[in-house]
């Protein structure tokens, strides 16, 4: 079909955590523009399997940017060239016939590579395991007014809760730092009136989970910002800060 | 230490005393911005060196002096710490990065920039504050003054000042409204203004530091 392109793909191949890993050049043809990028692999897997040769690992899963799992480093970017988009949602026609696309999985020390492109991001579930939760059954859904919260907590609360937990800010970030992600999570929840009681525990827990599984400290740059798929802002580190502060200043039950 | 220790253990207090380092030695250098620009009344230095007098024998500024050496201490091996900290939570480095799509290169440079500037503070130290602290150098008639004219009448040192100063510069662009996010500062009235401030802090500051050396080195200044 006219249109379609031609393209050659350095891939990081790596058989497990131990191995040495390294780019592989790889040729796929005639993919159309209209294709994803996951479906590109898809095509470069059966061909691979239909050699004989192993498939490469990705992860994936909903394939329409919303349980973020599809971690690719694209051309030294988080989920490739587009703004406010995962790897899922990614689409052919942002390259052009005969490109020479690099991809590469997550690098972080808290983040190792499995195999190929998939990497274990298990380090994300204990942060939230360490409080990013609210330990009390709030029961059935409020009649509506029973539970007033302003409309701008509101709104903080939900643009946190956007987050998909996909790493990107990590990924993007000269320090591997989780900051964006820890506060995201922490603030979907410091906004709103279930999320009180636990607001001071939470933060110290949650920070100090995250310092121990070696994420890097944030120095503002405002990478994560940008490469984050879901656009979640700068707002809630600074956030999270004055809550940090407040819960070891001034929280007796420090 | 008790309450405190949250400053030292975990990342965030580690940021927060680099902000917090980083205001004051902010607020310092508008202090010796402004004794030094006494040097453009071009009176011969009387005025400049009545004012390092001043600055040299009052023991209020002396004590401050002792704060502010700590205050540069802790910021540069703070900083230097966390830069080497954070290098290692990417003990894999990309193949292919594109920074530039996502941040400013100055925002990811503060370690180099830091470098920079404490190699120039160690320079800039033995020029001035060696000679006029701790030798015998300097007096009536050898002057704090005499000193300046003395170390900018050569090109090389005029170019590590001027380098020095660019480096400044471009730590305070990032530096600046960094420390105000670090503390928690981020509001959409008044971040705008933030930012603004410091842009024209980290211009202007490092730029009348510029003239200085300068404007010795062509002899504007007598
Ligand atoms: C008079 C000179 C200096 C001033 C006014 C200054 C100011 C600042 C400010 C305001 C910050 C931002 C803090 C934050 O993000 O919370 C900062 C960060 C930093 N400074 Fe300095 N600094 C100076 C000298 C130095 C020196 C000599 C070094 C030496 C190695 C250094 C290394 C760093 C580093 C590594 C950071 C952290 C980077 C980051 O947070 O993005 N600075 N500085
Ligand atoms: S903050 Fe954004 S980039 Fe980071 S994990 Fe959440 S959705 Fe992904
Ligand atoms: S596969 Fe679910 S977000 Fe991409």
């Amino acid at each position: 079909m006219s249109g379609n392109m031609n393209l050659t793909l350095k891939i990081w191949r790596q058989k497990n955590n131990k191995a040495k890993g390294e780019l592989v050049n790889y040729k796929v043809a005639d993919i159309s523009p209209d294709m994803s990028f996951l479906e590109m692999f898809d095509v470069l897997n059966e061909q691979l399997i239909t050699k004989g040769d192993e498939p490469v690992a990705f992860d994936h899963d909903c394939r329409e940017g919303i349980c973020g799992i599809c971690s690719m480093h694209i051309n030294g970017r988080p989920h490739g060239p587009k703004h406010g988009i995962t790897t899922c949602q990614l689409h052919m026609r942002s390259f052009k016939d005969g490109d020479t696309i690099v991809v590469e999985p997550w690098r972080a020390q808290a983040f190792p590579v499995i195999k190929d492109l998939a990497v274990d991001r298990s380090a994300f579930d204990r942060i939230i395991a360490a409080g990013g939760y609210v330990s009390v059954n709030t029961g059935n859904a409020q009649d509506g007014n029973t539970l007033p919260v302003p409309k701008t907590d509101a709104d903080m609360a939900f643009a946190a809760a956007a987050c998909i937990g996909c790493g990107a800010c990590v990924a993007a970030c000269k320090n591997a730092s989780a900051m964006l992600f820890v506060s995201a999570k922490v603030n979907q929840l410091a906004h709103l009136p279930q999320g009180q009681p636990e607001r001071m525990e939470r933060v110290r827990a949650m920070v100090a989970q995250m310092d121990k599984e070696g994420f890097g400290s944030c120095t503002n740059t405002g990478a994560c910002e940008a490469e984050c798929p879901k656009e979640i802002s700068l707002v809630n580190i600074a956030a999270m800060n004055r809550d940090y502060l407040r819960a070891n200043l001034l929280d007796s039950e420090g | 230490m008790g309450v405190f220790s949250f400053l030292l253990k975990s990342s965030i207090g580690k940021k927060i005393i680099m902000g917090l380092t980083g205001l004051f030695l902010i607020i310092f250098l508008v202090v010796h911005c402004g004794v030094n620009a006494l040097i453009f009344m071009n009176d011969g230095g009387v005025l400049f060196n009545e004012a390092a007098e001043f600055m040299a024998t009052n023991i209020l500024i002396r004590t401050m002096e002792i704060v502010l050496f700590l205050g540069i201490l802790v910021h540069i091996f703070q900083g230097l710490y966390l830069v080497f900290e954070n290098k290692k939570a990417r003990p894999v480095s990309y193949a292919m990065t594109n920074g530039n799509a996502n941040s400013k290169w100055y925002s990811r440079s503060m370690g180099l920039l830091g470098t920079l500037l404490l190699i120039f503070l160690i320079i800039h130290l033995r020029h001035f504050w060696y000679v006029s602290r701790l030798t015998n150098e300097l007096n009536a008639n050898e002057t704090l003054f005499d000193e300046m004219k003395e170390v900018f009448s050569l090109l090389w040192v005029v170019m590590v000042y001027l380098l020095g100063m660019i480096s400044l510069s471009y730590h305070l662009m990032h530096g600046f409204q960094s420390a105000f996010q670090t503390l928690g500062w981020n509001h959409k009235k008044y971040t705008p203004i933030i930012s603004a401030i410091g842009f024209c802090y980290s211009i202007i500051i490092p730029l009348i530091f510029s003239i200085m050396p300068i404007a010795f080195y062509l002899g504007w200044i007598k």
